[in-house]
């Protein structure tokens, strides 16, 4: 990395290398059963260079040369957008806990094992139930250098577990799933499994949607269908753009006083957690809305030196791309209301759990619909049984303008967000009839 | 880079060595370039390189799966992945049958889109980009642009030493219109197997998409609920590929009993005038190779023949399992992970409507047009329209926002009641499975006309 940084220093001024190493072992059961043992191992290198006032970038994955890494970058320069931003100075960087050297040592068939429990306590409750599972572990080295002087270096280590069950009656299909990860080794498999087995409970019976404009009830992992619009929102580079509906109403209240969303990548063995982001700007927890008010938006270095803005330490680089805004852990606030109450408070509406092809929408403009894979009928304040052959429909910006309430049970959907359940009226149904 | 070919050759004795039921191993190297805009300006260019490789191993059915980049040390890799097979199997192993095949297979494309001069690829991004800001009402555009070339060298203990290349390009344009706090945005989505050429004059097109973008911020929502919709062969092809080709993926089927129950061969699917195909030897297109990541030869496969399902796709486990023939689906979007089932070219074949004849006798329906996206739970299917128009007394009329279209996919095939004659293969965008996305595939249809689909709107 050295010798790359000083080539690529010699020849464009400022440059930053930022090496990524993956080691990884997977357990994956297909149809009640252990099916393949998986690991694998890779390492790959990213150059960003700013020569002449303009941005060249190129990576290289497996064995590479330096100077061919360098060449391409330099070539890319010549046509690269232009820079408005410094790269990093040396910085302190904030501890945050995300390597455990336990999550190495796990071996092989205690993960085999895990797998296995999860897919007898699924099978048990449910004959005929067909699960995948999967118990995966692995070891994240991360290194960043730059010519301006910053140094990271940090090791995360995650292991998560998931279990999908599929059944199938005639041609009915219930998919029910739950997962769950962490920084550390995980071993309580009830905690997912008692998850699967309520959805399997719920979804016994059958119940009619209406088709008119009626309450849901998301649940934390349905509400990552109203995250996909407002992360496209509260993305700098879509302000910047002009394209954010939010974009000129920092310190307005757009949304109901009870919710209040952040990000945060500094949460002690959350596997989006980081002491810096893929640019080495450190972690910090970034307010996007307190009691309903928008407060800020994700900004990368480039996209903050665009807007004349601070990065706020979102850089993120996936697969391999350029970085760009991204949320680390985004954290819905709790509030006060049970999800038991919020069933009560119900006269007819429905639970969402999870929707196909919600993100299919204009969900600049806020948009979502979908198709409900997952959800439940609410009839006199009891859940009377599981709906399908409807469509859910609503804009992000109404429907969490005015919030009957927001849960107190929050959990991690996904690894990357933190949400209860929460409570949205107005939302258009059509059923098939 | 490495020289894969000589890792390859180095080790195809060593792989023969049978210490598993069957082992194989697989060497890629690759290069990419891509260039986005976000607005008015170049957001983004660079360019890429990559390789590694994997070996896999079958012991009494269960697999092991080890991946790299690094090359050191590589016997003791092909082991490791034994080891871990024999961990897991504990029943026997079962593949179809496929003649070894020692064979290079080239590109086929005039010119590598790798080595086409950034400067040649950016000229033409910039006219691109200046016609949808030429367009009032425009708030803002993004452009995402890849090219790439890739080969793969797959070797196995039965004797196959197989070098493919290909190469790919994918350009996808969005023009955004905003005002008044509403914002819309259409889309368009092309490809080729590696002809940089295919993308050049689009000016026309680039051009309507920016006007349509903006014409849909004053179009009506259409109201929710049951319509005869028609597809045009862009928004049909996602169709087909969701709402069917995804089902008839046999890794989802054969371990299923259930699931076997309602994909019985000789079952009728839709009307007799409906034919499914995939086929990844059609040539030159994004879903096309010569044999696949199991080097298996590719062939064409009914699925649907007159209405009834009459095949699906397989690896050769899935064909084993279910005493079938294998079809030469199984795939890797890199040496990164396993080859599972996927598709290729999927397409409805064409029947003998014109699109007049199709939407002559819709008294009120919607016509969908362009693909948005589109997503499948086997049983239930959603996709998205990139443009929607009424119908009204057997006539397009004024466009309404684009809507999205879901249904159960048993009904909603045995409600296509016409096929036009307008086949139209659609290379934009890439399929998503298993963690592995986007995988390059193509999908196309003629015209088709579906009765009381659910629609999704106020």
């Amino acid at each position: 990395m050295e010798r790359i940084l000083s080539l690529a220093q010699k020849q464009a001024g400022a440059a930053e290398v930022f090496e990524i190493s993956t080691e990884e072992t997977l357990a994956h059961f297909e149809a009640n059963r252990l099916k393949q043992l998986q690991t694998s191992q890779s390492t790959s290198v990213a150059l960003r260079i700013i020569k002449n006032g303009r941005i060249g970038y190129a990576t290289a994955s497996g064995s590479r040369n330096s100077r061919d890494l360098v060449a391409a970058a330099m070539e890319t320069a010549a046509f690269g957008s232009e820079a408005k931003f410094e790269l990093p100075g040396a910085q302190d960087y904030p501890e945050v806990g995300v390597y455990d050297s336990q999550v190495s040592a796990v071996p092989i068939k205690d993960m085999v094992a895990l797998g296995e429990a999860m897919v007898a306590a699924v099978t048990a409750h449910t004959p005929g139930i067909l699960c995948d599972a999967s118990v995966e572990r692995g070891v994240i080295s991360v290194r960043l250098l730059n010519s301006r002087g910053a140094r990271s270096s940090y090791r995360k280590s995650y292991f998560s577990l998931s279990i999908e069950g599929t059944l199938i009656e005639g041609t009915d299909m219930l998919f029910v799933g739950e997962g769950d990860s962490s920084c550390r080794p995980l071993v309580d498999t009830k905690k997912i499994t008692d998850v699967v087995l309520r959805q399997l409970d719920l979804a016994k019976n059958r119940a009619k949607a209406p088709t008119r404009s009626v309450p849901v009830i998301f649940t934390p992992d349905g509400v990552s269908v109203l995250m996909m619009p407002l992360m496209s929102a509260f993305n700098g580079k879509t302000v910047f753009e002009g394209a954010s509906p939010l974009g000129d109403k920092v310190g307005q209240p757009v949304f109901d006083k009870a919710f209040s969303l952040h990000d945060d990548p500094t949460i002690p063995f959350r596997p989006g957690s980081r002491p810096c982001d893929d640019e080495g700007v450190p972690s910090r927890r970034t307010p996007l809305v307190s009691h309903g008010v928008v407060k800020g938006f994700l900004y990368d270095l480039r996209t903050a030196g665009l807007a004349g803005r601070k990065s706020t330490g979102n850089g993120a680089r996936g697969g391999g791309s350029p970085p760009s805004p991204s949320p680390s852990a985004l954290v819905v606030t709790p509030g006060k209301t049970s999800f038991a109450d919020m069933v009560a408070d119900i006269k007819e509406g429905l639970v969402i759990e999870q929707l196909i092809g919600a993100g299919q929408g204009n969900l600049l403009g806020g948009d979502f619909s979908g198709n409900v894979l997952l959800g439940y009928k609410i009839e006199n304040g009891k859940l009377v049984g599981r709906v399908k052959d409807t469509m859910v429909s609503g804009n992000v910006y109404q429907v969490l303008k005015d919030i009957p309430a927001i849960g107190s049970e929050a959990k991690w959907v996904g690894g990357m967000l933190y949400t209860p359940p929460i409570y949205c009226q107005g939302l258009s149904v059509s059923s098939k009839a | 880079m490495p020289d894969i070919d000589a890792i390859a050759a180095g080790l195809a004795d060593h792989l023969k060595k049978r210490r598993a039921d069957y082992l194989e191993a697989r060497f890629e190297e690759s290069e990419t370039s891509h260039i986005t805009y976000r607005g008015r300006e170049l957001e983004s260019i660079g360019r890429s390189s990559s390789s590694g490789g994997n070996a896999r191993a079958l012991v009494k059915g269960g697999w092991g799966f080890t991946s790299f980049n690094s090359f050191a040390n590589l016997k003791e890799r092909l082991s490791l992945a034994i080891t871990q097979a024999r961990s897991v199997g504990s029943g026997q192993s079962a593949l179809a049958p496929v003649p070894p095949a020692v064979e290079t297979v080239p590109s086929g494309v005039a010119r590598n889109p790798v080595e086409i001069p950034l400067a040649d690829k950016k000229k033409l991004l910039d006219e691109y980009n200046e016609i949808i800001w030429s367009v009032p009402g425009i708030q803002t555009s993004s452009i995402y642009y890849s090219d790439s070339r890739k080969k793969v060298i797959f070797l196995s203990s039965e004797g196959s030493f197989i070098t493919q290349e290909r190469a790919d390009v994918n350009i996808r344009l969005t023009a955004i219109a905003a005002k008044d706090g509403e914002v819309q945005q259409v889309g368009l989505s092309l490809g080729s197997r590696g002809e940089f050429s295919a993308l050049k004059g689009l000016h026309h097109q680039v051009k309507e998409m920016a006007q349509k973008a903006v014409a849909l911020l004053t179009a009506p929502q259409a109201k929710g609920g049951e319509y005869t919709v028609v597809l045009d062969p862009v928004l049909a092809g996602v169709f087909v590929h969701e709402a069917f080709g995804h089902l008839s993926e046999s890794d989802f089927v054969y371990e299923n009993d259930r699931m076997r129950e309602i994909m019985v061969l000789g079952k009728q699917f839709g009307s007799e005038k409906l034919n499914i195909v995939d086929s990844a030897a059609e040539p030159g297109l994004r879903g096309s190779f010569k044999y696949d990541d199991e080097g298996t030869r590719a062939v064409k496969t009914y699925l649907i023949r007159q209405g009834k399902l009459v095949g699906r796709l397989h690896s050769r486990e899935t064909a084993a399992r279910m005493n079938e023939k294998p079809t030469g689906n199984a795939r890797a979007i890199s040496y990164r992970f396993p080859p599972i089932v996927r598709m290729t070219n999927t397409y409805i074949e064409p029947g003998a409507l014109s699109f007049n004849d199709i939407i002559g006798d819709i008294k009120e329906g919607i016509y969908c047009k362009n693909w948005y996206g589109g997503m499948t739970s086997m049983e239930m299917f959603t996709f998205s329209a990139g443009e929607s128009y009424l119908i009204r007394n057997g006539k397009v009329a004024g466009p309404v926002r684009p809507v999205m279209l879901t249904g159960n996919v048993f009904n909603t095939l045995q409600n296509i009641d016409a096929i036009g004659d307008d086949l139209d293969m659609n290379q934009g965008g890439g399929c998503g499975k298993g963690g592995q996305s986007p995988l390059p595939v193509s999908n196309g249809s003629p015209h088709i006309r579906i009765r009381r689909c659910l629609v999704g709107g106020k």
